[in-house]
């Protein structure tokens, strides 16, 4: 391969990005330096096992995943405002719809929820740390390098160019040669191990480590959430991994699982794509259904309506869906029969979500409520979600659904569940916990003008969308005729699109003007909350969450205890020492040597992929040797960090 | 805090994994030859595969995977691992048996592609073609 080839060359657009990506990196490298800073960062952040600490850095990847998919879509709406627009040209395209979905969904919601789940749970269920410190660590960092690893695609070696649904046989070696393709299957790969060990250790955290008193009825709603979502990745994720194995044996080692000679089945990736595929549309919306229900009750001032309901909805879903993919795939032509099912177990998943939005809404009967900025994209969800799913039920009958699929229809559909359901949840979520990672809170006045921003651009962006695929228009095209009739309302659509564009600069913007100018907070409960994360004396936990574990009575025990003036208060009698586990630069150094097996393998050069896994396996080996029970945090410390004086 | 445990509490040297790890080794290349050193014919191939398959899958749940041991906190946490591994079982028979019915049932059945079909090289092979027949 000669060096043409590796760095992307001939587009001014990639230059651009070169040279912004350069002068970035300098900058970044000359304040660490000039500021003494590389010590800071090694001690505080890489080697961290803080579950708080990965919840932020978590967050703020996904922001700047947010941030470079969000520059995709605009120049995809860009090139799209126009009939024959000659902005971009069609493999450009092709790359850039790519990049956008696989990022937005793999590398923005997830790693959001997972960044807020965090930094909540395990202060919401009264616990010191997660089950699995060091497995948390190697969680984000693998994430992390998986999504290094695909962002760079499109400077070196080009993008992946198939869809984030990458069918067979278009992503095969014949219709997608070059590294592209591969940067999707190691990119997403390594993340998966990251979500996978997320999905486990959670999973552990809630079961075994709530406070005493906190039986699984008592759990906040977000937690309950959390801990059903986990179970859905822990099923859903080795179909993933087990599909991009294969295809990877057959882009690199010439198998024939998918690919059209040799047998291989090319649906059957499409078929493995959505047994995986649909489950996670339900990962990355039921954490948002959890911190709905925590802001609406919050804010209303009530108990959740039908806490049990809402349990029970959402365990009935974790099993549906299970049983629904093949509604991605009518148009395959399996026949009536299986069409006919799945038509109906997908238009059954619709009912338990509608159980959840009458809960809210039952929730709010009667509350007082406080139009905070939570609250506001709280409400703007139940009103822009319920589009979303008419729709989704419109594209659940198999035959309708033949008009609708690979349409702007069905593009719309899913940005009305994905972006008012996980992206507003996830700014919800950011603006409500705020406080808690940072100890203040971000301007309000601010954020709801991000907030109409947002939700109006986002309406003028996707609703003209609904009619443009009803009138033919298909998905994944990059440009279309001025006879077709689809000007007029593409450009519209585009002015939506910059709209949110513009909310999220500003978003941005509050966040350092609030840095600078917010009042700080003086103690933990910076909402009039209910649940434990808001019980903490300080208004950011120190690193061992609680000196005393609190002991639980009931659902929303702390708002009961506001409620009966009986909040405890810490007193020397109650400080023992405590156990927290040590940091570990060990998951840092083995999602390094990840990185280098992964882009050995994107573009075969297997000596250097062998030499990255060898790496992978040391550090393995290393940790399985290493004795570490973790060390003591003494009675004095916790007395002057909890500035206790009787 | 959590992890102190797994060392301190099992003592001496771990046979029974040793024992787990050597025998998933031996069952696995014994299907590698079973695949590719006989000439056994390929639905025996598959069902011998599949018999050690399910050898090594109740082996690892022996060796590893804790299936006979008793939770602590009485009988609240056996409840959850039977609920998980009955899902488990469901989403896995979901994934097979779905797969095996979506993809031999209707115009899919006819989907082989023994004969190069990539000829048509429009670029757009997505999975309308295949609902045309
Ligand atoms: C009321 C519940 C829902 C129903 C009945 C439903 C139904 C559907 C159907 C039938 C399709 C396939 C349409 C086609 O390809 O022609 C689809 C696509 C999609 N849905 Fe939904 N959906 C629901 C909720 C959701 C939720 C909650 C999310 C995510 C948060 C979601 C995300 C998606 C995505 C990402 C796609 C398209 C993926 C692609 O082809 O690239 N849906 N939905
Ligand atoms: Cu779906």
């Amino acid at each position: 391969m000669k060096w043409d080839e590796f760095f992307v060359t001939g587009d001014p657009l990639i230059y651009g990005a070169d040279v912004s990506i350069a002068l970035t990196t300098a900058g970044i490298l000359f304040y660490l330096t000039y500021f003494k800073k590389w010590k800071w960062l090694w001690t505080e952040w890489l080697t961290t096992v803080d579950h708080k600490k990965l919840g932020i850095m978590y967050i703020v990847s996904a922001v700047l995943m947010l941030f470079r998919g969000g520059v995709d879509a605009l120049l995809m709406r860009t090139q799209l405002a126009v009939p024959e627009a000659k902005f971009l040209d069609s493999q450009h395209y092709n790359e850039i719809f790519t990049t956008h979905g696989t990022i937005m969904i793999i590398f923005m919601a997830m790693p959001f929820l997972i960044g807020l789940i965090n930094v909540v749970v395990p202060l919401q269920i009264g616990a010191r740390d997660v089950a699995y410190p060091y497995l948390n660590a190697v969680s984000f960092w693998t994430f992390f390098i998986g999504a290094m690893l695909f962002n760079i695609s499109f400077i070196i070696g080009g993008s992946p160019s198939a869809g984030w649904t990458s069918y067979m046989p278009l992503a095969s070696n014949e219709m997608s040669p070059g590294p592209g393709q591969n940067y999707y299957l190691l990119g997403l790969q390594i993340a998966g191990i990251g979500t996978l060990l997320t999905g486990i250790n959670f999973l552990v955290t809630i079961l075994k480590m709530r406070a005493p008193g906190m039986t699984l009825f008592r759990m906040p709603m977000f937690t309950w959430s959390s801990l059903v979502t986990m179970v859905i990745i822990i099923f859903a994720f080795p179909i993933l991994t087990v599909a991009l194995a294969l295809m990877t044996f057959d882009r690199l080692f010439g198998s024939h699982f998918f690919t059209l000679q040799g047998e291989g089945m090319d649906m059957l990736w499409a078929n493995l794509f959505w047994l995986w595929g649909h489950p996670e549309v339900y990962i990355v919306i039921l954490p948002a259904f959890g911190m709905f229900s925590e802001i609406i009750s919050t804010f209303s001032r009530k108990t959740l309506f039908g806490y049990k309901a809402m349990i029970w909805s959402m365990l009935l879903i974790a099993g549906y869906s299970f049983l629904v993919w093949v509604h991605h795939f009518f148009t395959m032509g399996s026949g009536a029969v299986v069409n006919s099912v799945f038509s109906i177990t997908t238009m059954a998943i619709g009912i338990p979500t509608g159980v959840k939005i009458f809960n809210w809404l039952f929730t709010m009967y009667r509350g007082k409520i406080e139009f905070a900025t939570p609250m506001l994209w709280s409400l703007g969800f139940i009103v822009n979600f319920v589009i979303g799913g008419v729709t989704g039920v419109m594209l659940a009958m198999a035959a309708a659904d033949y008009q609708y699929h690979n349409t702007y229809f069905l593009v719309s559909h899913f940005h009305y569940v994905l972006i008012a359901g996980t992206v507003f949840a996830c700014f919800a979520g950011l603006v409500y916990w705020y406080p808690k990672m940072f100890g203040y809170k971000l301007n309000e006045r601010i954020g709801k003008w991000v907030f109409w921003l947002f939700t109006i651009g986002f309406n003028i962006c996707f609703f003209p969308q609904y009619f443009l695929g009803l009138d033919g228009m298909p998905r994944r095209v990059y440009t279309y005729s001025e006879e077709s009739g689809w000007g007029p309302l593409n450009m519209v659509s585009t002015i939506g699109g910059f709209m949110m564009g513009v909310a999220f600069l500003i978003l941005v913007y509050n966040m350092y003007y609030s840095f600078r100018y917010a009042k700080r907070e003086t103690h933990g409960d910076a909402w009039n909350g209910r649940t434990l994360e808001w019980s903490t004396p300080s208004a950011m936990p120190p690193f061992y969450n609680f000196a005393k574990i609190p002991v639980v009575k009931s659902l929303d025990h702390f708002w009961r205890q506001k409620q009966e003036g009986k909040v405890e208060k810490l007193t020397i009698k109650d400080i023992k020492p405590i156990h927290m586990p040590s940091n570990s630069g060990v998951p840092f150094i083995m999602a390094s040597f990840f990185f280098i097996a992964g882009f050995g393998m994107v573009f075969e050069w297997m000596w250097m992929g062998a030499l990255g896994l060898i790496g992978v396996f040391g550090t393995l080996i290393y940790r399985s040797f290493e004795y570490d029970d973790g060390y003591y945090v003494s009675e004095e410390e916790i007395i002057k960090t909890e500035k206790i004086s009787n | 805090m959590a992890n102190k445990s797994a060392a301190t509490e099992h003592g001496g040297f771990p046979w029974k994994h040793l024992i787990g790890f050597v025998l998933s080794i031996v069952l696995t290349l014994f299907a590698l030859w079973i695949a590719l050193g006989t000439d056994l014919s390929v639905t025996w191939i598959l069902i011998i595969i599949f018999g050690f398959a399910f050898l090594q899958a109740a082996l690892q749940l022996l060796m590893f995977m804790h299936v006979t041991e008793n939770s602590r906190k009485g009988g609240f946490s056996g409840r959850i691992q039977i609920g998980n591994v009955l899902f488990g079982a469901f989403v896995a028979i979901v994934i097979v048996i779905g797969s095996v019915w979506v993809m031999s049932a209707g115009h899919a059945k006819h989907d082989k592609h023994d004969a190069p079909k990539t000829e048509n090289q429009d670029g757009s092979h997505e999975s309308e073609e295949h609902g045309s027949h």
